[in-house]
């Protein structure tokens, strides 16, 4: 039985999986249910997404299921009271991308964070018929899917860094940490993913090498990635290893200097990174990176 | 399968104790006196092919299973072959000792070595179970000084083996590791710094304790040897200039596979350096400043004429990816199961792939990816689809049967299939065997335990018959979804080439193992997981497992009693059970079994029991 395939003729990314059409989806069958992680859009529509029947459902947005069936009734809520003063009383359907459910401290995101999106057409949302059995009531299962660790790692980095940013400072999805980087000085700041680290080391190692074009002789690779904007009386102003200073705002909005906890309980409250140099750094703790790499 | 455990236990006792005392024998007799009945042919004293003759024959055969069929042929033929064996595969450590082989085979110069059983991959085997490779080196050092490969997969290696290994043999050429564990880079520095033939290093998806510390610095300046060099699976950095210089002085590199840290700039200087690679993986592909315009990498393709293999592509996305085109002509091998592609990159890339024999994705590409495929790759004989996401909790956008079958349509020679996906239905698989009954390897993995036909509900118990009635090739079989005992009835019946066969949460009672093992008279690996198979099943199989390399079955219904009895009545079988804390004592949780003329373990854990 051949099955007619849908295209994504808005030239979004890819709606793959877009080749089941409605119509064969059972009520009771859940697995049918496939979204776009890609193909993102930002836009408002109503909450609690109009079961589609609409032929030419694109599926747009990755929205988790559960957290629309079991989670709507707190949109509602919340958006209900009126709190977020949108105009024209249209109520935001805005989803964040949360493990577990909603956290009110990040609900002053949902309106704010770009990085949550909804599909502007009508989505398959299988809200109402799939109230009942969330897949997610499958737990993970050891050694299932049948995939290699090797393979399980490199996908996790590899999620983390294509397409899907995840929400600013999350710490809550399993895959990816995402955190801006700043460094005192330099024209833009950059984001690196703290998950992928694994100790103090590896992370010194890699802002090294990722602020290296700022940064006189301090990392082998410099040369490659080498675009001298920077004078020499620049270079010669910016800091050597010595006092340059690694320090993080953390959960409660303090900046800390890194390499003073252990490395779970870092990557589970930092925030931000900020590089400080000069005159801002006499007074701290000197040889931080030191004691950053003498941490494992 | 007739490889070196079949000889040592076919068909009677009295033959393998007539093997323990060839081993004895001095080494210089080559003929045996003793008359054996079974085996003595009319030519035994006279034969036409003497000794001169017929190791210089033997010696140009490498397959171990038909060298096990010519060293059963008669004493002479035996004893020429083993003279004659320079490789010698062995499929499972524990089912041969060390000191068995080394008396065998007199003149080994490589050998490949196979520990733990498969699942250790997903984390089913704890730590320290066994297969450490360490006795196997020390017999082997004395056995074979001069030992020049050396092949691992899933063995545990230590720092400490591996500069054992580089510091005794001093012919050394070639070690592969595959999914092994237990080292670490320190490991591998005494590898760099004392291997000073060394002509491969392939280090391969392996539970690597990663320190960095610039092992590949340590490969003197006077190694010139290499021609395989794989460190994709390591996350940490190397030097680059070590690692130009390197590639730069080893003119017969044929295979290069650099690690993530590798960044485009360099892969171009690398590729100037080396034009003449058969096998490249990249490092990521792609960077944020672009420092050098895409031309020259693109131009730096083109004068690698002879690439064949191309993998790594990290990070790849479509401003990049079309550097590899030049290339891309002459591919055979594309492994794309590191870059998150979207369908139309995938597109754009295979329509100049045209002679692609074997493809691996993620399955971001979707069935538009693969209909793709289908178009543009009619020579195409493996695809092997990933999961992009295998752990999201929300089903997410992959791949389905529509993907599969487009492939079907376009690539008549698809005969290995390896699919992730959250859906099928029995009329695809029906379809795709339909288009490709050429089929040696089907792997399907609807990732969903136990979820059936998502258009009819039904079980696909349809799917696999169709597969197993329609593929005679069949040899290796991964069973997924809702299943009944009647997938397991077309298995036994239909099957007959079936070598390897993976079950997870299959089944409804033991009739289904029992079909099975009444059936498939080739398996040789079954490996079962989450299904409700118990004693009775085990014991239909017991004059079977001889036959087979081994048995793994976890989280069924077995339990301590029905392993005993089975230990009790197959003495040349190691029975051996895995406890866990949250089993039950009267529970055989995780059961390993296989045939060996080893014995039981003598280095097993305190948590496996050889019954």
């Amino acid at each position: 039985m051949s099955v007619p395939l849908e295209h994504d003729y808005i030239g979004l990314s890819d709606a793959s999986s877009s080749s089941e059409p409605l119509n064969n989806i059972s009520s009771d069958n859940v697995s049918t249910n496939v979204f776009n992680l890609k193909a993102t859009e930002l836009s408002l529509g109503l909450p609690g997404f109009a079961k589609s029947s609409d032929e030419n459902a694109t599926k747009l947005g990755h929205v988790i299921k559960n957290y629309m069936s079991g989670a709507k009734r707190g949109f509602c809520d919340v958006n209900g009271s009126g709190k977020w003063g949108l105009n024209g009383g249209s109520e935001a359907g805005l989803c964040k991308e949360i493990n577990g459910g909603f956290e009110k401290k990040q609900s002053q995101q949902l309106i704010s964070s770009s990085d949550v999106k909804l599909g502007e057409k009508d989505k398959k949302s299988h809200a109402g018929e799939s109230g009942n059995v969330p897949p997610s009531a499958k737990a993970q299962v050891v050694g299932w899917p049948p995939i290699r660790s090797f393979r399980k790692n490199t996908m996790a980095t590899n999620m983390s860094k294509s397409g899907g940013d995840m929400a600013e400072g999350n710490s809550g999805s399993g895959g990816c940490l995402y955190v801006k980087v700043s460094m005192d000085g330099a024209p833009y700041l950059r984001k690196i993913d703290l998950k992928i680290y694994h100790n103090y080391a590896e992370l010194s190692k890699a802002l090294e090498k990722m602020f290296s074009c700022f940064t006189l002789g301090q990392c082998s690779s410099k040369g490659i990635k080498g675009q001298e904007r920077f004078t020499e009386s620049n270079l010669k102003d910016l800091l050597h290893g010595s006092e340059c200073v690694l320090t993080y705002e953390d959960k409660d909005g303090d900046w800390m200097l890194v390499g003073d906890v252990p490395w779970e309980m870092f990557i589970d409250s930092c925030k931000r990174l900020r590089i400080m140099k000069g005159s801002e750094a006499i007074g701290l703790a000197p040889r931080s990176t030191d004691k950053c790499k003498n941490r494992n | 399968m007739f490889h070196y455990w079949f000889l040592s236990s076919c068909k009677s006792i009295s033959y393998g104790s007539r093997v323990k005392f060839h081993t004895r024998m001095d080494l210089n007799q080559k003929r045996a006196r003793s008359v054996d009945p079974d085996l003595v042919s009319p030519e035994s004293t006279t034969s036409p092919f003497p000794d001169e003759v017929l190791e210089p024959v033997l010696s140009l055969i490498d397959s171990h299973k038909d060298r096990s069929s010519v060293s059963l042929v008669c004493k002479d033929w035996y004893h020429a072959e083993r003279w004659s064996r320079r490789h010698v595969f062995i499929g499972n450590c524990y089912s041969v000792s060390p000191e068995i082989v080394a008396g065998r085979f007199p003149k080994i110069r490589s050998v490949t070595l196979k520990g733990k059983p498969r699942f250790s991959d997903f984390n089913l085997v704890p730590e320290d179970w066994g297969a450490d490779v360490y006795p196997w080196l020390s017999v082997l050092a004395k056995a074979y000084p001069f030992l020049e490969e050396l092949r691992l997969k899933r063995m545990a290696v230590s720092d400490d083996s591996l500069r054992f290994l580089a510091t005794n043999f001093h012919e050394f050429k070639a070690l592969s590791l595959l999914s092994c564990d237990g080292f670490s880079t320190d490991g591998l520095k005494a590898i760099a710094t004392h291997c000073k033939n060394l002509t491969e290093l392939d280090i391969q998806e392996n539970g690597i304790d990663d320190i960095g510390g610039d092992w590949l610095s340590c490969f003197p300046e006077s190694l010139t040897s290499l021609q395989v060099l794989n460190f994709a699976s390591l996350n940490s950095e190397v030097s680059f200039n070590a690692l130009e210089k390197l590639v730069a002085r080893c003119k017969s590199l044929r295979v290069l596979k650099v690690n993530r840290n590798i960044n485009l700039d360099q892969l171009q200087k690398l590729l100037l350096r080396a034009p003449q690679l058969t096998e490249l993986g990249t490092g990521t592909f792609t960077q944020d400043l672009v420092t050098r315009p895409v031309a020259d990498l693109e131009t730096t393709f083109g004068y690698c004429k002879n690439l064949l293999t191309l993998s790594g592509l990290w990070d790849s996305n479509s401003l990049y990816l079309p550097v590899i085109n030049p290339a891309c002509a002459s591919l055979t091998f594309l492994n794309l199961s590191c870059a998150t592609l979207l369908s139309f990159e995938l597109t754009m890339l295979l329509m100049n792939c045209k002679s692609l024999r074997r493809l691996w994705v993620l399955d971001t590409v979707g069935d538009r990816g693969l209909e793709a495929v289908g178009s543009w790759c009619p020579l195409l004989e493996e695809l092997r689809v990933f999961p992009a996401d295998p752990f999201e909790q929300e089903e997410v956008a992959g791949v389905t049967e529509s993907g599969l079958v487009s492939v079907s349509r376009g690539c008549p020679n698809l005969h290995y299939v390896l699919y992730f996906c959250h859906q099928m239905t029995n009329a695809a698989v029906a379809t795709v065997v339909q288009n490709c009954p050429g089929f040696t390897h089907f792997r399907l993995c609807i990732m969903n335990p136990g979820q059936p036909d998502y258009q009819t509900n039904e079980p696909m118990d349809e799917a696999f018959g169709a597969v197993v009635r329609t593929c005679p090739k069949l040899q290796r079989l991964a069973v997924s979804g809702l299943l009944t005992d009647l997938t397991f009835e077309y298995i036994g019946k239909y099957a007959k080439n079936l070598e390897i066969l993976s079950v997870a949460f299959a089944g409804s009672s033991d009739l289904g193992l029992k079909y099975v093992l009444g059936g498939c008279p080739r398996l040789r690996k079954l490996e079962i997981r989450d299904c409700p198979f118990g004693n009775a099943a085990l014991l239909s199989g017991l004059t079977k497992y001889e036959s087979m390399r081994s048995l793994w079955m976890s989280a069924c219904n077995l339990t301590m009693n029905g392993c005993r009895v089975l230990a009790k009545e197959m003495p040349r079988l190691n029975v051996e059970v895995m406890k866990d804390e949250d089993s039950e004592d009267s529970q055989a949780h995780k059961v390993y079994i296989y045939r060996t003329v080893a014995g039981p373990r003598r280095d097993a854990p305190p948590f496996v029991l050889t019954l």
